[in-house]
C-alpha cells in the first residue's frame, strides 16, 4: 500500500484535490468536516492521509507515508540532507510564495545584501547587540546569509505576525514567505536582494527509499505520466 | 564506529601526556550559559550547538567547547603562567545542508585539550611540539598560521580609521575581505540613494542611517596605491612548507615592514620548533591558515590533518 499524505485544511487542501481530481483521482475527506481521514478514488493501492502540512516532511523522510503534499519552503526547511531522503515528482503550479528578507523601507541606504552586511555590522557597534531578523525558517535563513557572509546578525523566532515585529521593536528585520508583498508594505517593509531566498510553491514529494515498482504503479495511477484534463 | 570505552582509553593516554607536560586537570560543566557563547561566535553557534531553557538559569548550552568555560575559570583566579588539561564530550548539531553525507559527522565526541596561559613567545612552540609529539604515531600533516601577519599587514595601509577598522573586521569572511579591499582600491564612486516614503520605523535610527549615508554619497578617500593592495594579496597567496614559506615571507617583509616584527616572531618559533628535532619541511605554513574556522585567535594557529583526507575534520587544532 503507498500512503499519500495531503495538507489536512484550508486552500492548500482544496487545491489539492483540484490538482488530483483534474488527473482522475478522486480526493475526499471522509465523513464530516472534523475527520482527519480520508478517501481515494481512482487510485488503487494508494491510501489517503490528511496531516498538518508542516509535519508532512518528517512523516516522508521517517517512512511513514510513501507521497506527500507540502510547500518547498517547509520541507528544505524541516528536512536536513533533503535530497538524500526525498525526491519532487511534480511542482503542483499552486502555493506559490518566496521566502525573502525585508528591512524597513525607511532605510534608503539599504538596496543590497551588501548594504544589509554592513547595516548589521554598524547596528551592532551602535547597539551592543547584533540586529534581530525574525523568522520561522531558521535553516534557510542561516545558510542563505552564512553564504553571502553575512554574520553580525542573530535570529528570533517568530511563529506568526512576523512583519509586526520591526514595529514593535523585536527585530530589525524580517525573514517570511510572501505571495503578493501586500503584507509587507502595509508594515512598511521592503525587499532586500533580486532573488528571493528561495522560490517556494505546493510539491509532490515521494519518499526516495520507497521508491520501487509499487511506487511507479502508483505515480502511473495518479496520472503523472498522463496529461492533465484541463 | 568506535566504542566509547576505546574511546575513553585513547582520551586518557592523551590526557595523561598533559599532564605529565604540567597542565592541572579541570573538569568545567555541560551545560554552558549561552549569552557569552553566543556573543564570542555569533548565529553560527545556535545552528551548531544545543540550546536549551532552564526555567532558573535561563537559555544554556550543551559544552560546545572547552576553551570558553576554562579560560573564564582563569579569568575568575589563576596566575601566569598556567596550564590546563581536560577530557570530556562536547556536543555540536551537524546539519547537513541539502545532501546527507555518508559519513555524517557526530554529534557528541570526546575531545581532549590543553591550554596554555603565558605572555612569552615560547609558549607557542611548546603547545605545537607537545601536539606533535603526541600525535606522531599518526602520520598526520601539521599546518600552521599566524594571524597576526594579517592584521598587522592591515593595521600598516594607509587607510582612515574606519576603513582599517573595516577591513580587519572582515578578515574572516574572505569573499568580503576581497571585496572591500578591491573597493578601497579604486576610485572613490559616490553612491546616490532613493527617497524613502513612508513612515520611518524600527530601532535602527535616523541619524545611524544619515551618518552612513553621508559618508557612502560623499567619499573623501583617496584609492590604497596598488602595490598595498598587491602585498596583501601576496601575503594571502604563500601556502608552502614552513623554510620556503618563511623566505616569501622574508622578501615581503622588504616591501611591507609593517609585517616585519611578526615575521620575526614566527622565524624565532620556527627556530624553537628546529631545535626540539622537528624538520620544518613537514609543516606546511600559510600565514591566514584557520582564517574561516578559528576566528578568536590573533597569533598563531594550527592543525594536524589525515592526509589525502580534505574533508575529513582536523584531528586536532590549537592557536593564540
Amino acid at each position: 500500500m503507498i500512503r499519500l499524505g495531503v495538507p489536512s485544511k484550508g486552500r492548500l487542501m482544496e487545491q489539492t484535490f483540484d490538482w488530483f481530481a483534474a488527473r482522475g483521482v478522486r480526493l475526499s475527506r471522509a465523513g464530516s468536516d472534523r475527520e482527519y481521514s480520508g478517501r481515494i478514488e481512482g487510485a488503487e493501492g494508494v491510501s489517503l492521509v490528511l496531516l498538518s502540512a508542516g509535519e508532512i516532511p518528517r512523516e516522508l523522510a521517517a517512512g511513514r507515508i510513501e507521497l506527500g503534499v507540502t510547500g518547498t519552503d517547509l520541507l528544505r526547511e524541516k528536512l536536513a540532507g533533503w535530497r538524500s531522503h526525498v525526491v519532487e515528482l511534480a511542482p503542483m503550479g499552486f502555493g506559490h510564495a518566496d521566502l525573502i528578507l525585508a528591512v524597513p523601507n525607511c532605510w534608503r541606504d539599504c538596496e543590497t545584501i551588501d548594504d544589509f552586511a554592513a547595516i548589521t555590522r554598524e547596528f551592532r557597534r551602535n547597539h551592543g547587540f547584533r540586529l534581530r531578523i525574525a523568522t520561522k525558517y531558521h535553516r534557510l535563513v542561516r545558510a542563505y546569509l552564512s553564504a553571502r557572509e553575512v554574520a553580525d546578525y542573530q535570529l528570533v523566532d517568530s511563529q506568526g505576525a512576523t512583519e509586526g515585529t520591526v514595529a514593535n521593536l523585536t527585530a530589525e528585520a524580517i525573514a517570511d514567505i510572501t505571495s503578493s508583498g501586500e503584507t509587507l508594505r502595509a508594515n512598511h517593509l521592503k525587499i532586500i536582494g533580486t532573488e528571493p531566498i528561495l522560490r517556494s510553491q505546493a510539491t509532490l514529494f515521494a519518499n526516495l527509499a520507497a521508491r520501487g515498482p509499487a511506487l511507479d504503479a502508483s505515480v502511473k495511477l495518479i496520472g503523472l505520466d498522463r496529461p492533465t484534463r484541463d | 564506529m568506535i566504542d566509547k570505552s576505546t574511546r575513553q582509553a585513547v582520551g586518557q593516554r592523551i590526557l595523561s601526556q598533559f599532564r605529565q607536560a604540567g597542565a592541572v586537570e579541570v573538569a568545567p560543566d555541560i551545560l554552558q550559559p549561552a549569552e557569552t557563547l553566543l556573543d564570542l561566535y555569533g548565529e553560527d553557534i545556535r545552528a551548531r550547538a544545543y540550546v536549551t531553557h532552564d526555567p532558573i538559569r535561563g537559555e544554556m548550552m550543551l559544552r560546545p567547547d572547552f576553551t570558553v568555560p576554562v579560560v573564564q575559570m582563569h579569568m575568575a583566579g589563576g596566575a601566569e603562567p598556567a596550564r590546563y588539561c581536560y577530557l570530556g564530550e562536547v556536543f555540536r548539531k551537524q546539519d547537513h545542508g541539502d545532501i546527507r553525507p555518508e559519513h555524517p559527522r557526530e554529534n557528541e565526541y570526546l575531545q581532549a585539550g590543553y591550554e596554555l596561559f603565558a605572555r612569552d613567545d615560547n609558549a607557542d612552540a611548546e603547545v605545537f611540539l607537545l601536539f606533535s609529539r603526541i600525535l606522531a604515531p599518526y602520520g598526520l600533516t601539521a599546518r600552521m598560521g599566524d594571524m597576526r601577519l594579517m592584521l598587522d599587514a592591515i593595521r600598516g595601509l594607509p587607510l582612515s580609521q574606519i576603513r582599517r577598522e573595516t577591513l580587519l573586521h572582515y578578515i574572516w569572511t574572505p569573499a568580503r575581505f576581497r571585496s572591500y579591499l578591491t573597493r578601497f582600491s579604486a576610485a572613490p564612486r559616490p553612491r546616490d540613494f532613493a527617497p524613502a516614503t513612508g513612515p520611518w520605523t524600527g530601532l535602527r535610527s535616523q541619524a545611524e542611517m544619515q551618518s552612513r549615508i553621508d559618508r557612502l554619497s560623499r567619499p573623501t578617500d583617496a584609492p590604497l596605491a596598488p602595490e598595498w593592495s598587491e602585498g596583501i594579496r601576496r601575503l594571502l597567496d604563500i601556502s608552502a612548507p614552513a623554510p620556503q614559506a618563511m623566505e616569501e615571507l622574508r622578501q615581503l617583509a622588504c616591501d611591507m615592514p609593517e609585517i616585519g616584527e611578526a615575521v620575526g616572531l614566527v622565524a624565532r618559533r620556527f627556530e624553537r620548533i628546529a631545535a626540539a628535532g622537528h624538520d620544518l619541511n613537514l609543516i606546511h605554513f600559510d600565514p591566514t591558515h584557520g582564517r574561516q574556522s578559528m576566528e578568536y585567535y590573533d597569533g598563531l594557529t594550527f592543525s594536524f590533518t589525515a592526509p589525502g583526507r580534505d574533508d575529513w575534520p582536523p584531528v586536532a587544532t590549537g592557536g593564540r
